[in-house]
């Protein structure tokens, strides 16, 4: 048992990660509610923003501030974090944010169109203005022709 | 010294750059005079073509070009290649947009009234995305272009139907972010492995660790990501309705360029990020890929049959053709990766033509459905006839671009020993009959007393420009396959299976 919690808290960050990946997951596939859905896509990406973050530490390392000089006699100075990570995030979090303003205002949209964000609610509105069946939509498209 | 020799070291980079400023003008330009837009946006695909010509031509004389950005050296900077395979696809992009521009003209101020300015934008930053994704050198820049070219798309298709469209586009959406994300995770463990984003670097040094479960759980996640991206069968969920309900210009070009430019990532991050006998052989994942566009490309024929309204059987027939692409990147021979590598090009081609040809009937009529077409050979004869010759190569008929790859997909199948894939692509041939045989049914042969009464009214022609130049090309291409695939596909499927490596 003890074997099972040392390697669980040895890596715990990645656990943490993965949990909170599968939550964020969970929600967007399985929430009827489109916000719901946009909040899953949110902590999934999120996620593995954390992701990143953890794997960027370095042990004892101090923030990427240059301390001292540069050049390879200061090398062995101080130890810092690997700052690409969090440079690649920083890209990453503006294009989450994007995807999270389209999602919004597609479903601003949709409010409008259907009167709601329930999913269940808009699928059956919507077969009820397009009949999707091709056996159905091929007999109206056959009596409007012999109807001309 | 002339401008050009200025302006030639940088063209890499300008063909990314020069849509993305154009995309940024547009509203100026629109701003001053709402008709503006569309010669902007074809002057700026135009000099994107002539850019991307240039540099597929200076590849195939002198090899691979590599740009660094800001001038850092290429581990640490951005780095942009552009080598046979990348040059060959932005060639494709430039032409489908450069066609599509075109066309967009009367079909765009039809169906999406009153925000021409606002669609033109988009158009462009999405061929800023493609471009950008296809260039690149970088794997996390790759990724940000991925997502340039996701969120256009999803702008796009919402200016589709009313309702309809933004319903589309939300399922995209949510599909699309999966995708990115996994692609995203799968270049964190990557780099975590490797300590590099640039893809050449990171093939130098992935295969001293490929026993690392890591590296696995990347391919795993890559391969996911991607398989979202192209619609392959079990995950094309998003696919038909964002055809079938975006704008009819849209349609064209995300059907024409979307999922070629995801199978070209594929193929890159398969054998340019990892090395082929990874794939190949260490975990087979060639061999699963085949079967499974195998599985694609008889589900979408079949799927395809049943559709009434024409965008719909058409996006089923793309998750079909997305199958060939791939079973000949799954052959992992010679032969059949040259077939998968011509069919980007051809399908291109084809499924832009089909759907440019679906927009220019739903203009003129207004009919999507395509048991309405009755007695439509008579009053458009141009846009019928280029839809036949597109169907026809579409099926593989002798003397059309669709039989030479699907040729060299049969041959590749019968060189891996696979026969069943011989019989998928005879099987999927004799569906595609069936569901195209419906519309030329209904378009030639429809009641004789109706035809009588119907007059002769054929689409503007800036859209009949693009379609009847697309459908020459299914022809050309048909009879004279000989230049491309000497001068591109042949040197490309031997580095990319050969030696290991992009050339």
């Amino acid at each position: 048992m003890s074997g099972v919690i040392d390697i669980v808290y040895a890596e715990y960050n990645y656990w943490i990660y993965v949990t909170l990946m599968m939550i964020g997951f969970y929600a967007m596939i399985a929430k009827k509610n489109l916000i719901k859905k946009v909040i899953g896509a949110n902590i999934f990406q999120t996620a593995i923003f954390l992701f990143y973050i953890s794997l960027s530490d370095v042990k004892g390392g101090t923030a990427p501030i240059l301390v001292g000089g540069h050049g390879a006699e200061h090398a062995a100075d101080v130890i810092y974090t690997n700052p690409v990570p969090h440079c690649l995030i920083l890209t990453a979090i503006v294009v989450a944010v994007s995807t999270t303003a389209v999602a919004l205002a597609l479903i601003i949209r949709i409010y409008n169109e259907y009167g709601s964000i329930e999913e269940d609610v808009i699928l059956a509105a919507r077969r009820k203005l397009q009949p999707e069946f091709s056996e159905h939509a091929r007999q109206k498209g056959v009596a409007e022709v012999s109807r001309q | 010294m002339t401008g050009f020799d200025l302006i030639a070291p940088h063209l890499p980079v300008l063909t990314v750059v020069v849509p993305l400023i154009a995309g940024f003008l547009t509203p100026i330009i629109g701003w001053i005079d709402r008709r503006l837009p569309w010669y902007w946006v074809v002057l700026a695909m135009f000099v994107v073509l002539l850019i991307a010509g240039n540099n597929l031509v200076t590849v195939i004389n002198s090899g691979t070009i590599q740009y660094k950005l800001g001038g850092w050296d290429p581990p640490f900077g951005i780095e942009y290649v552009i080598d046979l395979l990348n040059g060959f696809v932005c060639l494709i992009i430039a032409f489908i947009a450069f066609m599509v521009s075109i066309y967009s003209k009367e079909s765009v101020k039809k169906e999406v009234p009153g925000k021409t300015t606002p669609f033109y934008s988009v158009f462009l930053l999405l061929i800023t995305g493609l471009m950008g994704m296809t260039i690149t050198g970088d794997i996390f820049n790759f990724y940000v272009f991925l997502e340039i070219s996701s969120l256009t798309a999803y702008a796009l298709i919402a200016m589709g139907d009313r309702g309809d469209g933004v319903v589309a586009s939300f399922n995209y959406l949510i599909m699309g972010t999966v995708a990115a994300s996994f692609i995203l995770l799968g270049i964190g463990y990557l780099y975590a492995v490797t300590g590099t984003l640039n893809m050449a670097d990171m093939q130098n040094i992935l295969p001293g660790v490929y026993e690392s479960k890591v590296v696995l759980a990347a391919l795993a996640f890559f391969m996911v990501g991607f398989s979202i991206k192209v619609g392959l069968f079990p995950l094309h969920a998003w696919l038909p309705d964002a055809y079938t309900h975006a704008p009819s210009t849209a349609s064209a070009l995300i059907a024409g360029l979307m999922t070629k430019v995801g199978a070209y990532a594929m193929i890159r991050f398969m054998f340019g990020v990892f090395t082929p006998d990874f794939v190949i052989d260490m975990t087979q994942m060639t061999n699963i890929l085949a079967w499974a566009a195998a599985l694609a490309i008889i589900v979408g024929s079949v799927l395809a049959i049943a559709q009434s309204d024409i965008k719909r059987m058409l996006a089923y027939s793309s998750i079909s053709q997305i199958g060939y692409i791939l079973l000949g990147v799954g052959l992992a021979n010679m032969i059949g990766m040259e077939g998968g590598l011509l069919h980007i090009l051809n399908h291109a081609l084809m499924k832009c033509a089909l759907f440019l040809v679906a927009g220019a009937i739903f203009y003129k009529t207004g009919i999507r459905n395509l048991y309405q077409f009755k007695g439509l050979g008579k009053k458009m004869p141009v846009t019928t006839t280029v839809f036949l010759i597109a169907a026809l190569s579409m099926i593989g008929v002798p003397g059309t671009v669709g039989f030479t790859s699907k040729w060299y997909l049969a041959l590749g199948s019968v060189d891996a020993g696979q026969w069943i894939f011989v019989f998928v692509i005879l099987l999927s041939s004799l569906l595609n009959i069936v569901y195209f045989w419906r519309i030329f049914d209904n378009i030639w042969f429809g009641h004789p007393h109706e035809i009588e009464h119907i007059k002769r009214d054929e689409a503007p022609l800036t859209m009949l420009v693009p379609m009847v130049i697309l459908a020459v090309l299914c022809v050309f291409f048909g009879f004279f396959a000989y230049y491309p695939v000497h001068y591109v596909i042949e040197p490309l499927s031997e580095a990319l299976l050969g030696l290991g490596g992009v050339p």
